[in-house]
């Protein structure tokens, strides 16, 4: 794989902003274009109307991941307040659409768009204080800002709409070749089309001077005072930016749900959007991308199968914090180099072992926590439950030594498999690191 | 024809700071005029990085004067002070660990080419801001390292590419801070030799610990001892002045067998 071998020898140095000078090559090209044709293709692959759901709402969480890591992946700052920015987006958008109801000549598909413009009004406005310190600092402001504006939902029904939200109806306006955002599909390639479009701006962005300065105040806020530039004016017009994205992500939910509650705003969604930047991985452009998409499924279906889904959240987000804080992102892509070098071939009967050690452990540990569940929510319903088409007795002593019994093989067995594949994931990157040299004296 | 007098590059007078009740800086004043070279030397505490802080406007002085070319610019925050043409180093390495040599070299050259906070230009299509820092990155001799990250770069890389963001922006007023601390000798003799290079016609101050260093590269040398300039003056001057060589070198005799000693 001569290509692949190329591009990773260049994305070995190139990482973490280290691009361009060149020309827009081929490979960026091919990218793209496969980015828009599965955005364009996806809803007739997956054509039932949860699907189009599902979809429509992995186009908003791709936006608004990608506006958090612009704060959190190239700035630095780790906020616990992004949904005051998408949330608020939210709420001037459905207003917006209200007045749209009512008359005004605004075409419904702009309505997002005034929700990002009024976002980025809202951070100019608390923005500056907030970006006056970095790291912890900034960490603690953005959470009383969030707390600030989360109570003033509350205290303002008339603009937030109290317990109950604000609604309102898309289906308004002009309705130019038909559309009229009623099916869900039309607001799906509405959704696509920003999607697609907020994705290459952001992507742009990484690349101007502006963008570079973000990711040098990240490093080291210091020295780019010492070069001429005021840190503090280089994350706010960042985070201005990224308020801006996020809130056209706020106005795309605020079309596809037709409803906006409080919610929107409150420190659960903040979290929930650290949590799934982080998730699909902050170290890479992309990486938010794959965690707006991860956000959703655990969301909507996760949370279908179980009602331990948050438990099980936790221990995901838990475990990727230890093992692999790169996020998916980047597992994927040191595989991908592995690959480039031929060398993922010796590695698969590792990742065999180590995914079927893994699901026996998760099949017993989570036997566990589902009996512990149904113990405490489900009483009334007597103690058998079904787990995976067996039947277990809550009470009983062989279902909870068997759950017990699996747990600990599969934990002692994956142990075992991950020494071997430590030590072999260890070998196959020295080989790589030896080849890479070898080229370059060559 | 007459010129009006060049102000000098850099003036401090009757410079002060006290850190809570204990005086740091007791009253400096000193003129280094444009192009002058200028090596600060002094015992360990003596508030010599301190007198750099004031100067480059990262802590603010207690009292007295700071003129950059005739201008006060005491209050200034550091980027206003390196935007009116004043660079400086750190004597712990200070760059951007995580972005490429080359980029490294562009951020500090960005804001002098006038671009500001902009993000409606591509940096790719800044001909003269790429063409400035691959320049620089050849007379700093790292143009191999182009595309590595600085954090995994050597020690001595590091040192080097420290002096590349600091001459990057053009300033013509330069503060180094022990350029070479924790280098080998050779290393040593290499960077000064480079420091040289870089800097041709510009004014220089430089804080060193090595005598070798300061002699070899300085016009004039400044002693700091306990936050006051024991004496300012030729390296000749200095090296024969007895009130330094009691509070700095050590006793008259030894120091300057020592000095000369290292000289030969």
């Amino acid at each position: 794989m001569p290509f692949l071998t190329s591009f990773f020898l260049r994305f070995e140095t190139r990482r973490a902003g280290a691009y361009m000078v060149h020309p827009m090559d081929l490979g960026r090209w091919i990218i793209w274009g496969t980015y828009a044709l599965i955005l364009l293709l996806v809803p007739l692959v997956f054509t039932s109307s949860l699907s189009q759901t599902l979809l429509s709402q992995m186009g908003i969480a791709i936006i608004v991941c990608l506006s958090y890591n612009m704060l959190l992946g190239q700035g630095g700052m780790l906020s616990f307040g992004h949904a005051v920015y998408s949330g608020m987006g939210a709420f001037l958008a459905m207003h917006t659409l209200n007045l749209v109801s009512d008359g005004w000549p605004l075409p419904v598909s702009l309505t997002p768009l005034v929700g990002g413009l009024c976002s980025a009004l809202v951070a100019v406005v608390l923005g500056w204080v907030t970006t006056k310190k970095a790291a912890t600092p900034f960490a603690m402001i953005t959470l009383g800002v969030g707390e600030l504006v989360w109570a003033m939902a509350l205290m303002f029904p008339e603009f937030f709409g109290g317990e109950g939200g604000i609604s309102g109806n898309r289906v308004a306006g002009s309705k130019p070749f038909g559309i009229s955002y009623g099916p869900q599909i039309q607001l799906y390639y509405l959704i696509a089309a920003y999607t697609f479009v907020c994705t290459a701006l952001m992507y742009a962005f990484t690349r101007t001077p502006l963008g570079r300065m973000l990711n040098a105040v990240r490093d080291n806020p210091e020295r780019v005072a010492f070069v001429g530039y005021n840190p503090q004016v280089v994350r706010y017009i960042s985070f201005i930016i990224a308020a801006f994205f996020a809130g056209i992500s706020g106005g795309l939910a605020a079309l596809n749900f037709e409803i906006v509650t409080s919610e929107v705003v409150s420190g659960y969604r903040s979290g929930a959007y650290l949590l799934f930047t982080f998730l699909g991985g902050a170290t890479f452009f992309f990486g938010p991308i794959l965690g707006g998409i991860l956000m959703v499924l655990a969301f909507v279906l996760l949370s279908e199968f179980t009602k331990a889904w948050l438990l099980y959240l936790g221990l995901i987000f838990l475990f990727m914090v230890m093992y692999a804080p790169g996020g998916v992102a980047a597992l994927l892509m040191m595989n991908l180099r592995l690959a480039a070098f031929g060398h993922l071939r010796r590695l698969w009967t590792c990742y065999l072992g180590l995914a079927g050690t893994a699901l026996v452990a998760l099949v017993g540990a989570a036997a566990m926590v589902e009996m512990v569940y149904h113990l405490q929510l489900n009483v009334a319903m007597g103690p058998e439950l079904r787990f995976m088409g067996a039947t277990l007795n809550a009470h009983g002593v062989s279902s909870w030594f068997g759950a017990v019994y699996t747990t600990v093989t599969g934990v002692g067995l994956f142990e075992l498999c991950r020494r071997e594949f430590v030590r072999q994931w260890g070998q196959a990157n020295e080989d790589i690191e030896q080849e890479i040299k070898r080229r370059e004296t060559a | 024809m007459t010129h009006a007098p060049q102000p000098p590059a850099l003036q401090l007078q009757d410079l002060r700071k006290t850190f809570g009740k204990t005086p740091i800086i007791r009253g400096i004043s000193m003129t280094v005029p444009a192009g002058e070279r200028v090596g600060i030397i002094g015992p360990n505490g003596a508030g010599k990085s301190t007198l750099f802080h004031l100067i480059s406007g990262r802590i603010e002085p207690t009292s007295g004067q700071i003129a950059l070319n005739g201008q006060s610019i005491v209050g200034k925050k550091p980027y206003e002070i390196n935007r009116l043409g004043l660079s400086r180093s750190f004597q712990i390495t200070n760059i951007f660990p995580k972005l490429s040599v080359f980029e490294n070299l562009r951020c500090g050259v960005l804001w002098s080419l006038g671009y500001k906070y902009t993000f409606l230009k591509f940096l790719m299509d800044l001909d003269d801001a790429n063409d400035r820092a691959q320049e620089l990155m050849e007379s700093i001799h790292l143009d191999k390292k182009r595309d590595t990250l600085a954090m995994n770069l050597t020690y001595a890389e590091q040192r080097t590419l420290e002096i590349g963001i600091t001459i990057a922006g053009g300033a013509q007023v330069i503060l180094l801070d022990e350029p070479t601390a924790g280098m080998s000798k050779l290393e040593t003799r290499h960077f000064i030799k480079l420091i040289r290079e870089v800097t041709e016609g510009k004014t220089l101050l430089t804080v060193e610990h090595d005598m070798d260093v300061v002699f070899g590269l300085a016009d004039k040398i400044a002693v700091v001892v306990y936050g006051e300039l024991l004496a300012f003056d030729t390296p000749e001057a200095v090296r024969a002045d007895a009130r330094v060589q009691e509070a700095y070198l050590g006793s008259p005799v030894t120091s300057t067998s020592a000095v000369s000693a290292q000289e030969a």
